[in-house]
Order: C-alpha cells, then structure tokens, then sequence
C-alpha cells in the first residue's frame, strides 16, 4: 500500500516536471511568417517602469495588426533601459528621464514618445489648494515645515519623495530644486508610485509628487503657480513640471523595430498614449 | 514573595499567550488579506490576462510563469542538492572537506536575497545574456535555483539520515556495490522526505520577489520559451500595488495575494501528509 | 566501463554537486567585490562606511545611516520577536494538549510560507497608521514632527518580529524537545514543577539551540528586503528614536538598483559587500557558537 502510494507520488512528480519543460523549454525561436506588411520578428522593450504600462498598452495594439511580429515587454528601470539599448541587450530601451552626461555620449537614438506631467499630491483632507513654485520647492528642501506657512492648517508637513535615481525625482529635482539644493534629509523615500500615493492617502499632512497619469480622486493635485496639472497645461507649457518618455535605439533599427516605433508616433498609438499620458503629436 | 503555586500559575498563562498570540498574528494577517482579497477571486481573476499594467484583467500569465518558474528552479536544484545531500550522508565522515561543504552551504542559507538578485543580475543577466537572453525566465531559476540550495541539501540530508545503516549493510552484504546500494535502497527509502523537502522549498520559490526583480524581467506576456522573461504572482503583487497604485490595482493586488496564500497553504498541507506517512513508515 | 570506474564517475559527481554551493559563495562574493570594491576604493574605506551623507546622484556616498539603521530594526525585531518565539515553542514542547498544538504548529507553517511582500503590504496599510494614530494622538508634545508619521524604526521591527516567528519557534522547540527526558523526570521527580523544570532545567540544557535560532533569526531580519522598504520609511539619517523613519543595507540596493546608473549601482553593489560581509561574520559566529553548544552538550 505504502510502496505504491509512493511510487504514485513519484510518477506525479515527474509527470508534472515533465509536462513543465515540455511547456517551458521551447527554446527561441525565430518567426518565419509573412503577413501583409511583410514584416516578422521580435522585438525587445526593456527599461523605465513608469514607461512599461504605456508600452504594454501599445504592444497590445500593435500586435492585433502585426501578428508576426512580438514585442516583449519588461522593466529594469531607465538606467538599465539605457544600458540595455546600448549594449544591444534590448532593441528599445525605455527611459522616462533624460539622459544624463554619460550616456549622452553612447551615441543613442533618443525617440519622444510621450509626456508626462509630475504632479504635486496632498491628501484630500489638506484645504491648500494653490503653491507657488518657490513654495514647493521650498517644502521639498525642507526649509517650509508646516502647512500654515503656505495658508494651510497648523500641522507638520510629511514629504515623501521618489528614491534617488528615479526618472520622477531626476525631473522634479531639475525643474523645481533647480541645481544646487537638495531634497529634505528628513524627507520619507518610497521606490514606487504606489507608496507615494499610500503615504499621502494615509498621511494627512502628507505631500508627495507623482506621474499625472497616476492622479485619481484618492488624493488631490495641487495647483502650481495658479495653474492646474493637466494635460492641456503641459502641452502648451503653462504647466512646468514634467519629463519625457523615451525609446531609445542604437544604431540602424531593425525592420521589426522601426515598424513598432512609426506605430506607437502613428496617429492610432499616440490616441493610446493621450488615455493616459501626453502625445507628441 | 510569590509562592511556586502561583509563579507556576502565572508562568503557564504567560505560555499559553504566546502561544495564541502566535496564532493571533497569523489570523490578522491572513484575515486582513482574505478580507482584502476573497471578493476579487474569480473563475475570470484567475483565466485572464491582465491589462492596464494588471490594474484590470486577470493574473493568468503570472500563475503560468509561477510554476514554469518553479518547475525549473527545481528542476535546476533538486538533482545539486540531493546529490550534494548524498555526498554528506553516504561518502564522508567529518573532515575538511565535509567542513568546507558545510560552511559554503550555510553561507549560502544565510545571504540575503536581495545579494542573490545582485548577484544573478550581474552573472547570469549581464555576463551570461548570449545565453540566458538577459532578464529571462532561465537567468530567474538559476538565481532561485541557488536560493533554495541549501535548504534541499539540509532536507534530503535528514532524510538519508533516517535511513537505518542495517541497509545499507544488507545491501553490501548481499555484494551490491556502494552506488548500487545508494541507488536501490538508500533512495528509495529516503524519498518521501526528499520529496518533502522538495515541494517546502517550492513555498520559498513562490514567495521571492527581491531577487527576482533583478533577474526575471517582470514582462506580463505568456512566456514561450524558458528565454522570454515573465513575471510570477509575487512580482505581481508588488508591481500591481506599489507601481500602479490605483484603487482597482490594490485590489488586484490583494486578490493575487489570496492566491497566493491558498497556494502555500495547499502546499504545506500536502507537505505535511507526505511527511506523516512517512513518520509513521519509519517508526 | 567496469563498476569500479563507474563508482568513481558517481563519487566525483556528487561531489561536485556538494561543492556548487561553495562555489556558488565564492562567485556571489567575487561579483559582488569586483563590481563594488572600485567605488570603495574611489570614495575611501572609512568615507564610505563612516559616511553620513547618501546623494548618489551628486556623487556623495555614505552609508553610516544604512548600517545603524539595519542593526536598530534588526535589534528590535529580536527584541519584540524572540521572547515570543521561545515561549510559544516551550508552549508547544511542554503544555499544548495535541488538539492545540494540532492548531498552532500549522499556523506557524503558514507566517512561515506568506511571501514577505504581503507582510509589507500588511505593515504599510494596519501597522504604520494604528502607529501614526498613536503619534499624534497621544505622544505628539513628546515627538519630534518627523517622528510622528508611522514610518518608522518601530514598525519595521514590528513586521520584521512576525516574520522571524517561524524561524526562531520551530528551531526553538526541535532544541527544547531535543532535551533528554531523564533530564526533566529527575526535576520533577525532586519535587520542581513544571514551571521550575523548564526554566532552571529545560531552556539551560537547550540555551545552545535556542541561542542557533536567535542567530538564524537574526540573519532573516537582517536580510529581509521588501517587508522593509514598504515600512520603513527609507529616510537617510541616523535614527536616534525607535519612532525614527530608517533605511536598511537591503532596503538601499532594492529601492535605488532600478533606476540606479554609472557609479551608483557600483556603490550598490557596494552596499551588498557590507551586507556580504555582515551575513559572513554572523555565520561564522553562528557556527563556533553551534561548536561550543555541541561542546558542552
């Protein structure tokens, strides 16, 4: 009884391994189909986080037209996207900050894709509604401590900002810290859009930034300068923070690659990237 | 003073406290996810694919990619460290050699995994991309595969231990030779305790995420190739929640985590049948 | 081939298996040395581990806050979850009738099994703002403003105590079981009681056991990653309150390796070696004071 129940499990066991590799060990493989376009082939996206849910997006898209051709999307982050692109890891790296001093020398072909605005989020109990640009710059260095400095309620202010490296920070640093002054030492760091988001919804006295695309009714924009964070306000430039989305290709793309960038700058892809970000176009 | 009576009487309520504290914390924790989380399960959570960057949609590929994922780990680690496990129990007596084994093995055990994730993105990411294509399913059970190492060779050593030695030496005797034996008798035996080892080790796989996130890619596609990179449930739940941060996505995010947790629950329990049955067989 | 060969071919392979874990040691330390050690060189040794101040993007790194920080959260875990741990294993080993601990050794299994990012979630959204409550509702004239935010050392120790639970409970009670049971019928038999039996006979004869699983313990809160970072605040300052927001050695790498470039990464790569060298020195620790318990024993 024993030796066969054993012997059962084991044959369970295998079977399920088995099954697994048979599933899992396909190995690359290289797509021979034509279809009308007359292109194939795969295509490989790494980098920026922040990017990657706007390139899923448009991945789904474009494959419903080019079904031979796959695009595989992952994150890393910009830096390893920059990375990625130059060392031919990926055919497109994505990258949501501009490049910085170093790998403006790679030599990469930098694409816009989109835009995105940075918005500054307080929780929806703090009645401030209006900042200047000095304010929240002086807010995020810490040189403003309390919200009564800026008409708001006597209360301690909780700043959260993104980890050192980040696309977000990298921008809101350039545009509103300007050069030499720095972050709040005291200030609470999160890696991710979502802890910011939880820090302020949880947090009162909380004040963070995060991508426009982000912003729902769980926590309140406030205005910047007397203007509000929007797409519209990006566009024609009223509105001062924000960053690019970029693709990034070394050299001569392929034809795979090139076919998805004209895709995602087609008036089709940059309707997907106006749901939820800033088209170019 | 307080008399024994009473110290006795205090020290065992303080005791059975702990105890139900203990029990106390899971019941929070479990509760507050199952709470969070039960109401999102569904035939569709389980079969779709997510969208919107899994903020809407299902979870169908991550659960796809959580067990190719794991089924190689295994795959990778189970035939090092049993044979490591053999190498212990049947062909050394304490030396330098059986030190040295040791002490790697508990290194091992006791780096953290974000050190692997550094590790794995640097060799098998970076140094190894001709090969494992960079961020790939491949480049994420090597890293795991290493992870969960020691803990298989710790596993299967216990229960090549339980082994009695008569036989062995009725095997010997009957002129088998020392592999022959190993082979036939000793593994068998030991089996359902490696086998434990095994599928407790599958809870660690299933649970990682630092490491992964340096090694697997995090793609959301259907991996077709143990090539492309993928993404496993809890990656999935970390992104979903602290990447996108909507409400939906939250929500999402918890009912990957109640799959979760009812996996590592059925796991455990099976574990521990096996190991039952393999208790009572051997006393 | 003849069987004497073959058994030959067996033994080496097994042997390399059993070695793949030494090397696998000495590849992770000679990655992570050679892509860290250049920014240590760069920066000074004593710059670097003394530093106070942590900019990688203006080329500043410190990370003095990291290695207090890791110690205080890990301290405090130790501290909140072991005294749990070790009387929840004597409650299992010596009182729990079989149909409670039917219940109780399950339950363990399963904190043990709950992936560390659940326990993070958990710690985000109930620990931090039950904590931030208590901040500001009862201890606001006493703390600093910084201090009252929920992120904190406190709450990190508090996710970090739960999940070291399973690990210091189970080895724990295998040390206290493991206690022959002549031991503990002659105290009885003298006329102790259980409870005398226990901690003047028991937990000194299992003190080298529960002493491995203060240590493993210790090496899970030290390690763990992402339970961290979601509570713990990740400011970098040297935390002077338990009520202080802190970041550790693990929670530097995971929370800045995604966007991380140039320099940066290497001095990522840097903090694994501190980190490295912690877990190291700990084991080693670990394994001469597992000599002397077998010594004694």
């Amino acid at each position: 009884m024993l030796t066969f129940k054993k012997s059962k499990l084991a044959v369970l066991l295998v079977l399920v391994l088995a099954a697994a590799v048979a599933a899992g060990c396909g190995g690359p493989e290289e797509k021979n189909g034509e279809n009308a376009s007359g292109v194939s082939g795969t295509v490989k996206v790494a980098g920026s986080t922040s990017v990657q849910p706007l390139s899923e997006e448009l991945v789904a898209a474009f494959e419903e037209q080019y079904s031979d051709v796959t695009v595989n999307v992952q994150g890393g982050g910009s830096s390893a996207g920059v990375e990625a692109a130059n060392s031919g890891t990926a055919n497109l790296g994505a990258s949501s900050r501009e490049l910085n001093g170093e790998e403006k020398e790679y030599g990469l072909t930098e694409t816009v894709i989109a835009r995105d605005g940075i918005a500054v989020v307080v929780n929806t109990e703090n009645n401030v509604t209006d900042l200047t640009l000095e304010q929240v710059k002086k807010i995020f260095t810490g040189e403003i401590k309390n919200w009564n400095e800026v008409g708001g309620e006597n209360k301690p202010i909780t700043v959260i900002v993104r980890e050192a490296g980040s696309g977000t920070r990298g921008a809101f640093e350039e545009i509103v810290l300007g050069g030499d002054a720095k972050f709040d030492a005291n200030a609470i760091i999160q890696n991710s859009t979502g802890a910011i988001k939880k820090g302020v919804i949880s947090d009162p006295n909380a004040v963070g930034f995060i991508s426009l695309g982000s912003v729902d009714s769980a926590v309140k924009a406030v205005k910047v300068d007397g203007v509000e964070a929007s797409a519209e306000t990006v566009i024609n430039g009223s509105y001062k923070i924000s960053r690019p989305f970029l693709y990034l290709t070394k050299g001569e793309p392929d034809a795979a690659t090139k076919v998805f960038i004209d895709f995602v700058l087609s008036e089709e892809g940059q309707q997907i990237v106006a749901e939820e970000f800033i088209p170019v176009k | 003073m307080i008399s024994v009576k009473t110290s006795q009487k205090i020290a065992k309520t303080a005791l059975w406290i702990a105890g139900f504290s203990t029990v106390a914390i899971l019941i929070l924790v479990i509760g507050y996810v199952l709470f969070e989380g039960l109401h999102v399960l569904s035939w569709d959570f389980l079969t779709e694919n997510p969208r919107k960057m899994g903020s809407k949609g299902g979870i169908f590929p991550t659960i796809v990619a959580t067990i190719y994922f794991t089924a190689l780990t295994l795959l990778i680690a189970t035939p090092i460290g049993v044979g490591a496990a053999i190498f212990l129990t049947e062909y050394t007596r304490d030396g330098k050699v059986t030190r040295l084994i040791r002490f790697g093995t508990e290194a091992l055990a006791g780096i953290p995994s974000i050190v692997f994730g550094l590790f794995g993105f640097a060799f098998f990411v970076i140094l190894l991309e001709p090969v494992t294509h960079g961020w790939s399913l491949i480049s994420g059970a090597l890293t795991g595969a290493t992870m969960i190492l020691p803990t298989l060779v710790r596993t299967s050593e216990e229960a090549l231990k339980t082994v009695p030695v008569s036989y062995r030496e009725g095997s010997l005797a009957l002129g088998a030779t020392k592999w022959q034996t190993i082979q036939k008798v000793v593994l068998p035996s030991a089996l359902p305790g490696i086998i434990t080892g095994v599928i407790l080790s599958i809870g660690r796989v299933i649970g990682e995420t630092a490491a992964l996130m340096l090694t697997l890619g995090g793609s959301l596609r259907l991996p077709e190739s143990v090539f492309d990179p993928a993404r496993t449930m809890s990656m999935h739940l970390y992104l979903v929640a602290m990447e996108v941060g909507t409400k939906e996505a939250t929500e999402k995010a918890f009912g990957t985590a109640t799959v979760l947790i009812i996996t590592i629950f059925i796991i455990n329990s099976v574990a521990n049948q096996i190991l039952k049955r393999f208790i009572a067989k051997s006393s | 081939m003849d069987y004497k060969a073959k058994e030959k071919v067996y033994e080496k392979i097994l042997l390399i298996s059993a070695f793949i874990s030494v090397i696998t040691v000495v590849l992770i330390g000679g990655f992570i040395f050679t892509e860290g050690l250049p920014i240590i060189k760069k920066v000074g040794l004593i710059d670097f581990l003394l530093g106070k101040e942590w900019y990688p993007t203006k080329d500043v790194f410190g990370i003095l806050p990291m290695i207090v920080g890791t110690f205080a959260v890990t301290f405090g875990a130790l501290i909140l979850g072991v005294p749990l741990g070790v009387a929840t294993a004597i409650f299992l080993a010596e009182f729990a009738p079989p149909r409670v601990s039917k219940f109780v050794r399950p339950a363990v299994e399963l904190l043990a099994g709950i992936p560390s990012v659940v326990y993070g979630l958990f710690g985000m959204v109930i620990v931090n703002e039950l904590l931030m409550h208590i901040e500001r509702t009862y201890l606001a004239n006493i703390l600093r403003p910084e201090y009252q935010r929920g992120y904190s050392v406190l709450s990190a120790s508090i996710i970090l105590a739960i999940m070291i639970l399973p690990t210091v409970i189970n080895i724990s009670e295998d040390a206290i079981r493991s206690v022959p049971h002549e031991y503990k019928e002659a105290s009885l038999a003298l006329g102790a009681t259980d409870w005398q039996t226990i901690y003047k006979v028991i937990i000194p004869a299992a003190s080298s056991g529960i002493i491995a699983a203060v240590v493993l313990g210790m090496g899970r809160a030290l390690g763990e990653t992402m339970a961290v970072i979601m509570v713990a605040g990740n400011t970098v300052a040297i935390p002077d309150s338990i009520f202080a927001p802190v970041r550790t050695l693990t929670g530097n790498i995971a929370i800045e390796m995604g966007y991380a470039a140039g320099d940066h990464v290497k001095a990522l790569f840097a903090t694994g070696i501190v980190l490295f060298v912690i877990i190291m020195v700990l084991n080693t620790v670990a394994s001469f004071l597992g000599k002397r318990g077998a010594g004694q024993s």
